[in-house]
């Protein structure tokens, strides 16, 4: 174990080089009843969905986004064409619905894709420029070939010695000790 | 033996229905971060990069110039008059955007369709897709007459108490394009922050720590994290798959709208869709042929995409030559006089060198492609990219000029010469292109490297390191 960073203990980070580690570590670790830990990893590692799941709303925001926008552009259109600017063009129907529909397509792509962008960051709670994971010097390698597990101290199941002897377990290359400073 | 070690050693799985592979060579997660991060960091800018930056640099300074004067003058340094009101704005307006397509259909269309080998091609086909929307924009604005006050096609609240005109194919394509340029944006950038994250914490010096500390958004690859960024590139290609399909049957709709002959058409949808694909994936090629071999990505960008990327363009080059055949035949079929008139006017007339131009561009000469070797010599390759690219030029002039100079009454009929303004502010707009581009190749990272992990066999969990 290296202690690294200053200040109170934010948690104990098992680093591995191989994703199949991680994976493993991680579910011992969720299996012994914790809540509160974290993997990470230089691409996305799908069989971790279901060991530390998380709040993924973004499909609904997306709909909703494009309910929105698709609402608006048909609102907007509407009013405009037959209140607040009519143009009567051979006679015409005002409420000429049918050249309404690019716009409305449009604008439906458009907001849904705000709300998929703006709803990641949000949800995430990026940007950020500091975390405590980035005291530890190591943690560069994380967007390069290697894998973290983190345990926070602030979990009601952490203990120093036991949490230690779990991660253990999984032979990680380096246990690190994380400061929150 | 180190893991990275083991993992170069780890044997690769033949691919089904292919000899080609993905990624040539042995790789590492390690040594794959290794080679794309340094084109930006460390390793000395080629000189292929100053050189072209230089030509690029010159042809924007004569795209400021041109502008300049445009501005000054008005639209009439250009070649137009009526009957021809548009035509070289138009016609490179239409390029552009077409070419950008080729970056979503990359990016969007073939991750739907898990295409695990666009991994390697999707960024930097992005990245040509934001800066072609980019000059595509320009030349409606640059067409406008008074610029500056061009926000006047958005409607919003004003004293004038005016609004558009929502019936006009001209007002959907300002949604549609804008609306492009916004979704590839926000989708590219979404891509890449994990990218910058690796080039953050690989940077040496404190100035490009910053930058892309900066830019990043301090991204630390947390599970949870990378859940959110999948399902939103997923809905992000979803949603960017229709959309690229709307934004150049809307461009369409700007001709068929009129009822002009030969432009009056219900297959220009499909056609503009194809062409656009088509000369896309021509300029996807000749971006990527030489960046591998000046930057030594032929392990990244291996035969395998070029050969996929031609097979794309001759699939979508037949479906081409099937409208070019299908024009004149519904033409005959209609028995409209004045649609005849167009089809014989387009072969023999005074523009008649453009029709059988870009019959030769886009129908006779890609039909190499059915040879294996004019699929993956890079060379051959890169002539045939080239052809198709300008023949998707020509045509595109073909189908503004040779229906506008002779409509439907003889004594309004009239020619087109272009202006030398004209050509100055089309190369000058490809300068602008290759500047962006290049500054895009210099200071981010031009292929996904994250994607590129996934494709390595040992990246999911119990895939095949041995211990």
């Amino acid at each position: 174990m290296i202690a690294t960073g200053n200040g109170p203990l934010y948690a104990y980070a098992a680093e591995f080089d191989d994703p199949t580690a991680l994976v493993n570590a991680a579910r011992a670790v969720r299996q012994a009843g914790y809540k509160r830990f974290e993997a990470y990893s230089p691409y996305p590692v799908r069989e971790l969905d279901e060991i530390i799941p998380g709040w993924n709303p973004i499909a609904p925001l997306v709909l909703f986004g494009g309910i929105a926008g698709a609402v608006t552009a048909w609102i907007m259109q509407s009013w405009i064409a037959i209140v607040d600017f009519p143009i009567n063009v051979g006679g015409r129907p005002l409420y000429s619905w049918p050249s309404f529909v690019p716009i409305t397509f449009e604008l439906t792509v458009l907001v849904a894709s705000l709300a998929a962008f703006f709803g990641t960051w949000g949800v995430a709670g990026l940007p950020l420029p500091h975390h405590p994971v980035f005291n530890l010097k190591e943690f560069a390698r994380a967007s390069n070939d290697r894998f973290f597990l983190c345990i926070e101290a602030r979990d009601y199941r952490f203990n120093r010695e036991k949490t230690a002897e779990l991660l253990e377990e999984f032979e990680p290359l380096q246990l690190w000790e994380i400061g929150k400073d | 033996m180190s893991v990275a070690d083991r993992q170069l050693r780890t044997p690769r799985r033949p691919e089904p229905g292919t000899s080609l592979p993905v990624i040539a060579g042995p790789e590492s997660f390690g040594t794959l971060t290794e080679q794309i991060t340094s084109v930006v960091l460390t390793r000395p800018t080629p000189l292929f990069w100053y050189i072209t930056f230089g030509i690029g640099m010159a042809a924007l300074i004569m795209f400021i110039i041109s502008v300049t004067y445009l501005f000054y003058r008005g639209v009439g340094v250009f070649g137009v008059e009526i009957p021809v009101a548009w035509a070289f704005a138009i016609t490179n307006f239409v390029w552009w955007i077409g070419i950008g397509h080729a970056g979503t259909l990359i990016s969007a269309i073939l991750l739907l369709l898990n295409q695990g080998w666009r991994n390697s091609i999707n960024r930097f086909a992005e990245a040509m897709t934001i800066f072609a929307v980019m000059c595509a924009g320009l030349f409606p604005i640059l067409h406008l007459g008074r610029p500056w006050i061009f926000y006047w096609l958005l409607p919003y609240p004003n004293t004038m108490h005016v609004q558009p005109q929502f019936r006009s194919p001209l007002v959907w394509d300002v949604f549609a394009v804008s609306t492009y340029a916004t979704v590839s944006l926000l989708f590219w950038y979404l891509g890449m922050v994990p990218d910058l994250a690796s080039l953050r914490d690989r940077s040496k010096t404190r100035f490009a720590y910053g930058f892309y500390g900066i830019i990043s958004l301090g991204w630390r690859g947390a599970s949870r994290h990378w859940r959110l960024h999948e399902t939103a590139s997923l809905l992000l290609a979803g949603l960017a798959t229709p959309l690229v399909l709307s934004v150049h049957t809307v461009v369409s709709f700007d001709f068929t709208i009129a009822i002009l002959p030969g432009w009056h058409s219900t297959i220009f949808p499909p056609y503009f869709v194809a062409g656009a694909i088509y000369s896309g994936f021509a300029m996807v090629l000749i971006l990527a042929i030489p960046l591998r071999k000046v930057y030594h990505l032929e392990n990244l960008v291996t035969v395998r995409h070029l050969n996929n990327c031609a097979k794309v363009m001759l699939a979508t080059g037949l479906i081409l030559a099937y409208t070019y055949a299908i024009e004149p035949f519904t033409s005959w079929w209609s028995g409209d006089t004045f649609e005849m008139a167009v089809v014989h006017n387009r072969a023999v007339g005074p523009h008649s060198w453009t029709f059988w131009l870009t019959l030769t561009c886009n129908v006779f000469i890609p039909q190499l492609l059915w040879f294996r070797k004019w699929r993956t010599e890079p060379k051959r390759l890169f002539f045939v990219s080239c052809v198709i690219l300008y023949g998707m030029w020509i045509e595109r002039y073909m189908i503004i000029i040779t229906s506008l100079h002779r409509d439907f009454l003889p004594s309004s009929w009239s020619n087109f010469i272009a202006s030398p303004w004209d050509v100055s502010i089309l190369v000058g707009s490809i300068g602008l292109f290759v500047v962006c581009f290049l500054l895009f190749v210099r200071f981010f990272p031009m292929i996904s490297i994250f994607e590129m992990r996934e494709l390595l066999p040992f990246s999911r969990p119990g895939g095949g390191v041995e211990k």
